[in-house]
């Protein structure tokens, strides 16, 4: 910092100049401080890990490369993987599919919207521990109230959290309750559509659909890109429901990979493996957003955007 | 009730022209039309909102039953008669009480950490210029879009180097280190609509930037900060992953972790019990959203829609 200082104060001799940037990185201290100590130090820290065999009590064995070979020999691993994936493919669509079209509904200035938006957006703000539980019970086999709503019009228990088949389903189902939180963003972006555009339309004689094709979808397009990117970004890193709903079963068909991470780490306690697991978490991530990029964000529409 | 273009139509209004008048021959036909699809709509809406609140309803519902009329089919909506004591005996079997005054000690120390540190760097942000802030702007965008499980593990190592294993520090330490990008970033954005006469006029008065931000930017920030206090209080109180990992001794549990335990082997089959506890660590949670709802909204909608 001091050499940053001196630098531009060497290039701007002004003493008040120099004082400006002094008081702007005393401002702006605590968050560079935060940023070496709990940002750049556990990077760091990760990539010496990332080599090491190491329990966290005995001293670390340097492996080379080792922990990356035994994490992609597990079958766990390449099960966490698919069920993470599987869960993103089921979860991101149907919920930005879902949540958007709420907020179309709503944005048709419905009577009572501020009640409507209230309700849909309440189960975001429930703990995730509670929610959890709470759907644990919802889904129970025998006396949860999903069942009992099919019993009541005579369908036949279904094994929610039971069947492994059906389990990651209902994990997802669950997920769907949360789609307020986009949801109020869709809204908040509808309402920001100028009627202009659909008088104009109007005029052109568009459609309802027509409408929603060629104004509404590319107007909020920049905001539904946002969206699926933090909804791919979050449910890659899913952890409680699974935890607490399902403990990762039955037959880790609910083994979410965070959950994978988790239980390595500070289950059985193979640090640099769990290391190793966070860094390909990270390059997956990272490879997926580079990929819906590329995918549909020439198809995102900037120009129209009121800032 | 209106329909919905009429306000709109009259906003870009002045004299009618023949688009109007020929609008308002085919008015008969779309009124009945509109209506239809309002109905639709406004059913549509209902139906999800319903779907959103019975997990509520069955949360508290099942929390008045007793240990039998639980598992009774066809479930009583309302129990008769309430079984009340279940809120007690939550109490009883697990120390609540002492996992509420923990969790309000970390929330509390986080308020203070946070609303002072986000705002004291979003102000070197906002308002002052100096080389090198466009930089590390974007280090604060960069932080908050990347995944935070990735750093769990390395950041653990560091944490118990230090010492830091079964104490608060974890999840208070950190904070006062820039209060976490998203807060900063809000408030960032914030500072910056707020006028600048007001800091020049106390300028010329002698007033330091210090003095500026605390008697001048602070007073004109309420709003933003309360929606970052909010959010603070949603995230500590919320908080599940770092209290599972760090928290080792009963007396020292938050109310996340005292709840997930609380779901162990023993209480399987308590849903009672579960179900009033899960409503006890929601209760506060919903009373903040109702009063502070606004703030959530803008939160929300601030990550989404600015750029």
């Amino acid at each position: 910092m001091a050499m940053t200082t001196s630098r531009f104060g060497h290039l701007r001799p002004n003493t008040s100049a120099r004082r400006k940037t002094l008081m702007g990185y005393l401002f702006i201290s605590p968050f560079i401080l935060g940023f070496l100590l709990w940002f750049v130090a556990p990077t760091l820290t990760s990539v010496w890990m990332v080599f090491q065999d190491w329990n966290i009590m005995s001293p670390p064995r340097f492996v080379a490369l080792e922990n990356f070979s035994t994490i992609f020999g597990d079958d766990l691993f390449w099960q966490s993987l698919k069920v993470t994936a599987i869960y993103t493919l089921l979860s991101v669509p149907v919920g930005t599919l879902l949540s958007f079209s709420v907020a179309l509904l709503m944005n048709t200035k419905v009577r009572g919207i501020n009640i409507f938006r209230t309700l849909y957006y309440l189960p975001v703000v429930v703990p995730a521990v509670a929610g959890s539980i709470l759907w644990a019970w919802m889904l129970n086999t025998e006396f949860g109230f999903l069942n009992i709503l099919l019993r009541a019009v005579g369908l036949p228990k279904v094994r929610w959290l039971v069947d492994p088949n059906l389990a990651l389903l209902s994990l997802t189902i669950v997920s769907l309750w949360g789609i307020g939180s986009t949801m109020v963003i869709y809204l908040a972006g509808l309402q920001g559509v100028p009627d202009l555009y659909y008088e104009a339309a109007e005029i052109d004689g568009a459609g309802r659909w027509a409408k929603l094709r060629h104004i509404t979808i590319p107007l909020m397009s920049p905001v539904i890109l946002f969206n699926v990117i933090t909804g791919v970004i979050a449910s890659f890193q899913v952890f409680t429901a699974g935890y607490l709903i399902t403990g990762g079963g039955p037959d880790n068909a609910t083994l979410f990979y965070v959950l994978h991470i988790y239980r390595t780490g500070f289950k059985n306690f193979h640090m640099g493996q769990a290391a190793a697991l966070s860094w390909v978490l990270f390059v997956i991530i990272v490879a997926l957003v580079a990929l819906i990029f590329r995918s549909i964000g020439g198809s995102i529409y900037y120009g129209g955007k009121e800032s | 009730m209106t329909t919905a273009k009429e306000p709109s139509a009259m906003s870009i209004g002045g004299a009618p022209t023949p688009q109007t008048q020929r609008n308002a021959q085919s008015n008969a036909k779309f009124a009945s039309n509109r209506r239809w699809w309002r109905l639709v709509i406004w059913l549509l809406l209902v139906l999800g909102a319903l779907a959103m609140t019975a997990p509520f309803l069955w949360m508290v519902s099942s929390s008045l039953k007793d240990r039998m009329t639980v598992f009774m089919y066809p479930p009583q909506w309302l129990p008769d008669p309430p079984h009340f004591m279940n809120y007690v005996d939550v109490f009883v079997v697990k120390p609540f009480h002492i996992y509420i005054r923990n969790t309000l000690y970390i929330v509390i120390m986080n308020e203070i950490a946070i609303l002072g540190a986000a705002s004291f760097c979003a102000y070197g942000f906002a308002r002052l210029e100096f080389p090198g802030k466009n930089f590390w702007f974007s280090i604060v965008l960069g932080t908050m879009m990347l995944p935070s499980v990735i750093l769990l593990v390395p950041t653990f190592v560091l944490f118990s180097r230090l010492g830091w294993v079964d104490t608060y520090l974890p999840f208070i330490v950190p904070a006062f280190f820039g209060g976490g990008a998203f807060n900063i970033f809000l408030l960032t954005q914030f500072f910056r609509t707020l006028p600048q006469e007001l800091a020049d006029a106390a300028r010329i008065d002698g007033c330091g930037e210090i003095a500026i931000y605390a008697r001048i930017i602070l007073p004109l920030a309420k709003p933003a900060l309360a929606t970052v206090a909010v959010f603070t209080f949603l995230n500590a109180w919320n908080d599940f992953v770092g209290p599972l990992l760090y928290l080792s001794t009963n007396e020292k549990y938050t109310v996340a972790m005292g709840l997930a335990l609380f779901r162990g082997a023993l209480l399987q089959t308590r849903w009672d019990l579960l179900m009033a506890a899960a409503v006890t660590m929601t209760v506060p949670v919903l009373i903040l959203f109702f009063f502070a709802q606004h703030y959530f909204v803008e939160g929300v909608v601030m990550t989404g829609l600015k750029d």
